[in-house]
């Protein structure tokens, strides 16, 4: 449950010495692109924050948001702040389930009203509400009842933020990101698929310092971390600006750690911090490793396209439609050569031929 | 929340797709009738022939006629800047290249980005150029017609938006990458049907010019 307890008294509790806190404080203060005159501003209104309550809702998702959050390597920026934050209910960590589990949501609901964080992992099913339900509530029911109350939401992972992949084409279960159903709270997309760790507790940490949400950008994600593109912040630019590619994933150009447009990058088109916050507590993202971005942190990126096909390339079937646009063209074209033949011939046997004395009686 | 990404992936797919079947059908379609229609028989005695200087002339009206160039100087080097910024742009950047490796199967090496882009500039303003030549000469104005303006404005859409979307200059990324494929949709459109299809009747033309003159043995 949320206490009364501020979040400096209960970091000094889990042995967080003054310097570390500070510390912690200058690293969300470069996080989000703030100066560092703002490091002791951070530091105040952290220390007199109370430990927020959070409801955590999970429902079309593959757990893999909250793996990616709770295995975020301690004790790191974002493990500190996650382990301060009153949990109330995350039914995937929780013990208690079924009933008891509900109890505690609706005690916190009714405790902080109007205060507590809503997090939702996972895409809400409009199709028929019985394709997902927790302990007999459908999602749509569950999520409009807990945003009632709630201050702000914070829609983790691609599936809450877009759809993500139970709303890929065909979308069988017509799903639905909690922005197309919540239309009267602010709400803050944490897209990804997974997100990463750092930019949650990045908006968590800006939600407690100053108690208001970070700056969004169209999508409605935080600027700071998706405001610029990967591509624009790979270190692997300066070989797509002068041509070298990788043509397979092991060749020269992969091994010299060449671009990786042409093995089906999505980077151009990606909005993320993968390039700067980086993965497994700093050691690499998808492009160092060699792998081209998915474009996991857009909306439909499950269907834009092969992930092993260049970003340039069509969704259709280029080849296909140049072979039947050109069958189809010549035998068009035959036709018209046929009616032509016809046009001419006409004109051949009304053509009359004068003589030159048929001109000179003209005359 | 995801329109932009929702055009994109419609220009990406359904729309690319239209689009390049009217190109397709729409230039073989015409290019097997200008075959089709051949030449009337030509009945007098052939002085030379026809291939050697049909084939030399495509090659040759590729250097501007100084007596041209000499009247309308402008028309000439705006013309060149722009082809072949153009022709930079379109052929020789990477992206493009994955396109039609995939659509025709085989590739070839494309050049820095840093090139394409400075031709890229160098053709939208030669084509700003070409415009304001259009509309403040008054031999040009006169035998301007409405196509001529459509025609225009169909090759300046690509490069413009193609240098938005490149410089990322327009917020949502895939709102500026969408009207990039939608202006390129539209000029594949275009195509068959307006002058844009000198790109393939220009060598024709250029052959018959050398054929007929080879064939009366003259130099062309
Ligand atoms: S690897 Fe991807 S993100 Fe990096 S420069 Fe190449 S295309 Fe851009």
């Amino acid at each position: 449950m949320a206490n009364s307890k501020t979040l400096g008294e209960s970091l000094r509790r889990h042995g967080v010495t003054r310097r570390g806190f500070l510390k912690f404080c200058s690293a969300t203060a470069s996080l989000m692109a703030l100066p560092p005159t703002m490091v002791p501003a951070i530091a105040a209104a952290l220390e007199r924050a109370k430990r927020p309550s959070v409801i955590w809702l999970s429902f079309q998702e593959c757990t893999g948001c909250t793996e990616s959050l709770t295995r975020s390597h301690a004790p790191t920026v974002e493990s500190l702040i996650f382990d301060h934050v009153s949990l109330d209910y995350h039914h995937t960590l929780q013990v208690a389930s079924g009933e008891a589990a509900e109890a505690a949501r609706e005690a916190a609901m009714h405790e902080n009203q109007g205060g507590y964080l809503l997090v939702v992992d996972g895409s809400i099913p409009l199709a028929d509400p019985g394709y997902s339900t927790i302990a007999g509530i459908s999602n749509v029911d569950m999520l409009r009842e807990t945003a009632a109350g709630a201050a702000a939401i914070i829609a983790v992972g691609t599936c809450a933020a877009f759809g993500g992949l139970p709303k890929a084409d065909p979308n069988p279960t017509g799903a639905v990101p909690v922005s197309e159903i919540i239309r009267d709270k602010p709400i803050v997309n944490v897209s990804g698929c997974p997100p990463i760790p750092v930019v949650i507790t990045g908006v968590l940490a800006h939600f407690l310092t100053f108690g208001a949400l970070p700056e969004l950008d169209r999508y409605g994600r935080p600027m700071v971390f998706y405001g610029q593109s990967i591509h624009d912040r790979c270190y692997r630019r300066p070989f797509y600006d002068k041509g070298l590619f990788a043509e397979t994933f092991d060749d020269e150009g992969a091994r010299k750690g060449w671009c990786l447009y042409k093995m089906g990058c999505k980077g151009p088109m990606t909005y993320n911090a993968c390039a700067t916050a980086k993965w497994n507590n700093g050691t690499g993202w998808p492009v160092e490793a060699g792998h081209g971005c998915l474009g996991c942190s857009e909306p439909d990126f499950w269907d834009a396209g092969g992930f092993y096909n260049a970003l340039s390339i069509p969704t259709s079937d280029v080849t296909g439609t140049v072979v039947t646009g050109a069958v189809a063209g010549a035998a068009l074209g035959a036709a018209a050569a046929l009616l032509n033949r016809g046009t001419q011939g006409e004109a051949r046997e009304k053509h009359a031929t004068v003589t030159v004395d048929d001109l000179e009686k003209g005359v | 929340m995801s329109e932009p990404m929702d055009f994109l992936l419609l220009v990406r797919g359904t729309g690319f797709d239209v689009a390049l079947t009217i190109f397709v059908i729409g230039v073989v379609l015409r290019l097997f009738e200008i075959f089709s229609l051949g030449r009337g028989v030509n009945l007098a005695e052939p002085r030379g022939r026809e291939f050697g200087p049909g084939m030399r002339t495509i090659l040759t009206r590729n250097v501007p006629d100084p007596h041209t160039f000499r009247r309308q100087p402008l028309t000439v080097v705006i013309g060149y800047l722009f082809h072949i910024g153009l022709l930079i742009s379109l052929l020789l950047f990477v992206p493009h290249i994955e396109l039609f490796k995939e659509t025709f199967g085989f590739g070839w090496p494309g050049l820095a980005t840093p090139i394409v882009d400075a031709a890229a500039v160098i053709t939208i303003i030669a084509l700003l150029a070409a415009l304001w030549h259009r509309a403040s000469n008054p031999v040009m104005r006169r035998i301007t017609r409405a196509e001529d303006w459509l025609v225009w404005l169909a090759t300046f859409l690509p490069m413009l938006t193609g240098y938005l979307a490149y410089h990322r200059m327009v917020d949502p990324y895939p709102l500026i990458l969408g009207l990039h494929l939608l202006s390129v949709e539209l000029l594949l459109v275009l195509f068959p049907f307006t002058k844009l299809m000198h790109t393939f009747t220009l060598f024709i033309a250029r052959w018959y010019n050398g054929a007929m003159n080879g064939y009366r043995g003259v130099q062309s």
